[in-house]
């Protein structure tokens, strides 16, 4: 047992950092380090330019999407020299938050499904940070049920004609193209009747609006589709087996180990570290000591858990399904963790004003931003239900709409 | 980077398994609940033919000479089979106590018989209610001889020798305190057997009256000794804890398949899937936890003090957790004494209490990040 790099891991662990050390934007480095759920912000810059400059510089020298093919704009590296890579690129990685629904779930589905000729045409660009995708499967009436879905791509001569609507996009404000996962068979069960395009977000019939969260801000969007076409030639996997094609871009979400969920604790610690209370240092005090021993274990808990499977990854085994973990136990910790720092603050924690709050109002909006943590990207019951399954092997659900053609399935609770 | 376990060391995890799965069914861990004998010396006696006692022990003592990531493997087979004999305080404690403030006297006297079985060994450290502190310590070791009582011990009643803390001075500082260490077989020192909440496990009390006792490293250093022989042991007891955490997880999780209600398993609930998911939760992030634990043991690494707390208050919660949330999936049939589930509801709050509480390493833990924060 031992946290030492093999020779060859060590050389391309210094030849990163010798990169990285010549090339990243210092002068953001501090503010990068900063950044805490629901807020990330640059004085005097913007953020989307400032992260595809460092994405640009990336490619050119060769540390774009390092685990892709090099003919698709990657380095054709190891799992474990990515990994070294993340760990050696730090605070500047907190850049790489727009591309990664494109570089961890768009690129591979296209690696899998595109043409040649579409490959060469869309990754490279998508690599470099120069083109943005996002990913279309959401929708309101199909969200933890994603097949449920109900936007229809109808087949018109070479074209397919799409009407329909999605949510919670990220970034498709910004994005450039898109995979979406549409409904072209409604006689079939519902898992049966899908097919995955890609498309250009700026083809006539796309219409964006931000979605206003329960936070204030806006990080996700909803996508309108009015008799939008797409060339049959854009079509991902064969007619009606979008619902395989999706599953290989979900597993490649899951593949990819992620830069470290935030769970707020180091803000916590270092909060309580400085907080005088009425009788003395807060980090003194027997409650809030335990508090922070309790959180402290679950936090360096995902950190070792990710170690190991770093380690599984540099024997050249895949790692095991300990890593599902850290999204469920990182999403409710920060809500509680932001919960708990304003109640140390006491009638003040109220307060979530820059000038006035505590901690320049940290907490108060990590607090407003936790509760989309537990939802994105599966949420807690659906995690719990992927470790139960595929974890503990206990049975699925019973599905009652399996075998029911998607258009006979209910769509109202009640009347 | 290698943060796991060798081949060689998982091999040692299967032949221990093996082992203790044959020798230390629950039938076995009954025999010393129910009170049919203090403890099992038949799988004592096979665990010291295994090698397992010795394994930390230095050849020249009689041991194995392995090390102590090989202890942290065997330590959590024997929490996954509740081994019902005197593993910890024999081996985490006494032994790791020679170990680390041992003359080489008492070394060559004691590791040897204890890696082949032939003594049983503890630490007397509480008096009564309370965690680990000089303060707590008020037997006196004036006048050439212990007086005083400890409670509890554990395996007290059985033990051929004991490591025990003692007042020193009166300067209320931590040099105070100065370990001892005591023949059972001398005269003035008395044991008594305790009921516990986990009767597969003994607790005793110690009472010394002008009890012969012999220095156990230097005079006045007694506290430093015990705070690292705690912290070697929290890490120890951890694995065990993981071991019993995991072996909870898995009975609920085999009972979730078995039991039909409702017309279908109870597992396909997802209030019962879930519960069992976030058992996996808390075990996967102990072991984890523990995995530090054992490198910053193995390397004598200056991280100990921190791993070791952190190791130590996710194995509790763990064990905790998994050991009373396996009796829910079990429903009724958990809470009779036929089944099994309520042995590790026992041994997961017994070892909850060992080495000092939780709320004792919650607080050492944040003290240790503090320190390294402020360094």
């Amino acid at each position: 047992m031992n946290f030492d790099d093999t020779p060859q891991e060590a050389a391309f662990r210094a030849e990163a950092r010798a990169w990285i050390a010549a090339n990243a934007p210092k002068q953001y480095e501090d503010e990068l380090k900063k950044a805490s759920l629901g807020r990330t912000q640059l004085k005097g810059a913007n953020i989307l330019e400032v992260a595809k400059a460092w994405q640009k510089k990336k490619a050119e020298a060769g540390w774009a999407c390092l685990h892709w093919p090099k003919e698709y704009g990657g380095r054709g590296a190891s799992p474990i020299e990515r990994m070294i890579w993340q760990q050696e690129e730090g605070a500047f990685g907190k850049l790489s938050a727009m591309f990664i629904i494109g570089h961890g779930m768009c690129g591979p589905t296209m690696m899998g499904y595109a043409g040649e000729d579409q490959k060469r045409k869309y990754l490279p660009p998508l690599a470099s940070g120069e083109k943005i995708w996002c990913q279309l499967f959401s929708e309101p009436a199909g969200g933890s049920d994603v097949a449920g879905l109900r936007t229809r791509a109808e087949r018109k001569g070479d074209d397919w004609i799409v009407n329909g609507q999605k949510i919670w996009t990220s970034g498709a404000h910004y994005s450039d193209y898109g995979i979406l996962l549409t409904r072209t068979d409604p006689n079939v069960p519902k898992h049966k009747g899908l097919t995955m395009f890609f498309l250009d977000m700026k083809v006539p019939g796309v219409e964006i609006k931000p979605i206003k969260q329960a936070n204030g801000q806006s990080e996700f969007n909803e996508v309108y589709f009015t008799d939008v076409k797409i060339p049959d030639v854009q079509r991902l996997g064969a007619a009606n087996d979008g619902w395989n094609v999706s599953l290989t871009t979900l597993m490649n979400e899951r593949m990819s180990i992620g830069a470290g969920v935030s769970t707020g604790f180091p803000e916590l610690f270092e909060f309580c570290n400085n907080l005088m209370l009425e009788d003395g240092p807060a980090i003194d005090d027997r409650g809030v000591r335990s508090k922070l021993a309790n959180w402290a274990v679950k936090a360096s808990g995902l950190k070792y858990t990710s170690m190991r499977a770093i380690s599984a990854l540099s024997k050249g085994e895949r790692p095991g399904p300990e890593n599902s973990i850290g999204k469920l136990v990182a999403g409710s910790m920060v809500q509680d963790v932001a919960a708990y720092a304003l109640d140390l603050q006491g009638a003040a924690g109220v307060l979530s004003g820059p000038e006035d709050a505590e901690a320049a109002g940290k907490f108060q909006a990590m607090l407003l931003r936790a509760p989309g943590t537990r939802v994105e990207g599966g949420t807690d019951e659906i995690m719990r239900n992927i470790i139960a399954e595929r974890v503990l092997g206990l049975p699925g659900d019973i599905r009652v709409d399996k075998d029911v053609p998607f258009n006979k399935i209910p769509t109202k609770g009640r009347g | 980077m290698n943060f796991d376990f060798s081949d060689e060391q998982k091999q040692l995890r299967d032949e221990a398994r093996k082992f203790l799965a044959e020798k230390c069914p629950p039938k076995t861990v009954r025999t010393v609940l129910e009170g049919k004998q203090p403890y099992d010396r038949e799988l004592w006696k096979g665990l010291a033919d295994m090698g397992f006692l010795g394994v930390a022990i230095p050849e020249a003592y009689g041991g194995a000479g392995a090390g102590h990531l090989e202890l942290c493997v065997i330590a959590e087979e024997m929490g996954r089979a509740l081994a019902p004999v005197p593993f910890s305080s024999t081996v985490y404690l006494a032994a790791e106590a020679l170990l680390l403030a041992g003359s080489d006297a008492q070394r060559q006297k004691w590791l040897p018989l204890v890696a082949s079985g032939e003594a049983i060994g503890t630490l007397a450290l509480f008096e009564g209610k309370g965690n680990p502190s000089p303060e707590g310590i008020k037997l006196s070791a004036a006048g050439g001889g212990l007086n005083g009582v400890k409670k509890p011990v554990p395996d007290g009643a059985i033990a051929d020798f004991a490591i025990v803390a003692a007042r020193t001075g009166s300067s209320g500082r931590e040099t105070d305190i100065s370990l001892f260490l005591v023949d059972m077989k001398a005269e003035g020192v008395e044991a008594k057997s305790l009921i516990n909440v986990d009767p597969s496990r003994g607790q005793a009390e110690l009472t010394f009256r002008n009890c012969k006792a012999e220095p156990l490293g230097r005079a006045n250093e007694g506290w430093s000794i015990v705070s690292q022989l705690l912290d070697r042991a929290a890490v120890l007891m951890a694995f065990e804890q993981v071991g019993g955490a995991d072996r909870a997880l898995e009975m609920g999780r085999d009972y979730a398949l078995d039991r039909i209600a409702f017309g279908r398993p109870i597992g396909s609930f997802q209030a019962v899937k879930h519960m069992l998911a976030d058992m996996y939760v808390s075990a996967t992030l102990a072991r984890s936890n523990c995995y530090y634990g054992a490198w910053a043991l193995s390397t004598n690494a200056s991280e100990l003090p921190e791993a070791a707390a952190a190791a130590r208050i996710s194995a509790t919660q763990a064990f905790q957790h998994c050991a009373k949330n396996n009796i829910q999936v079990h429903g009724g049939m958990g809470f009779t004494w036929e089944f099994d589930c309520h042995l590790y509801y026992r041994r997961s709050n017994a070892t909850a209490l060992a080495l000092g509480s939780l709320s004792y390493w919650e607080d050492a833990l944040i003290d240790r990040m503090r320190k390294r924060n402020a360094a």
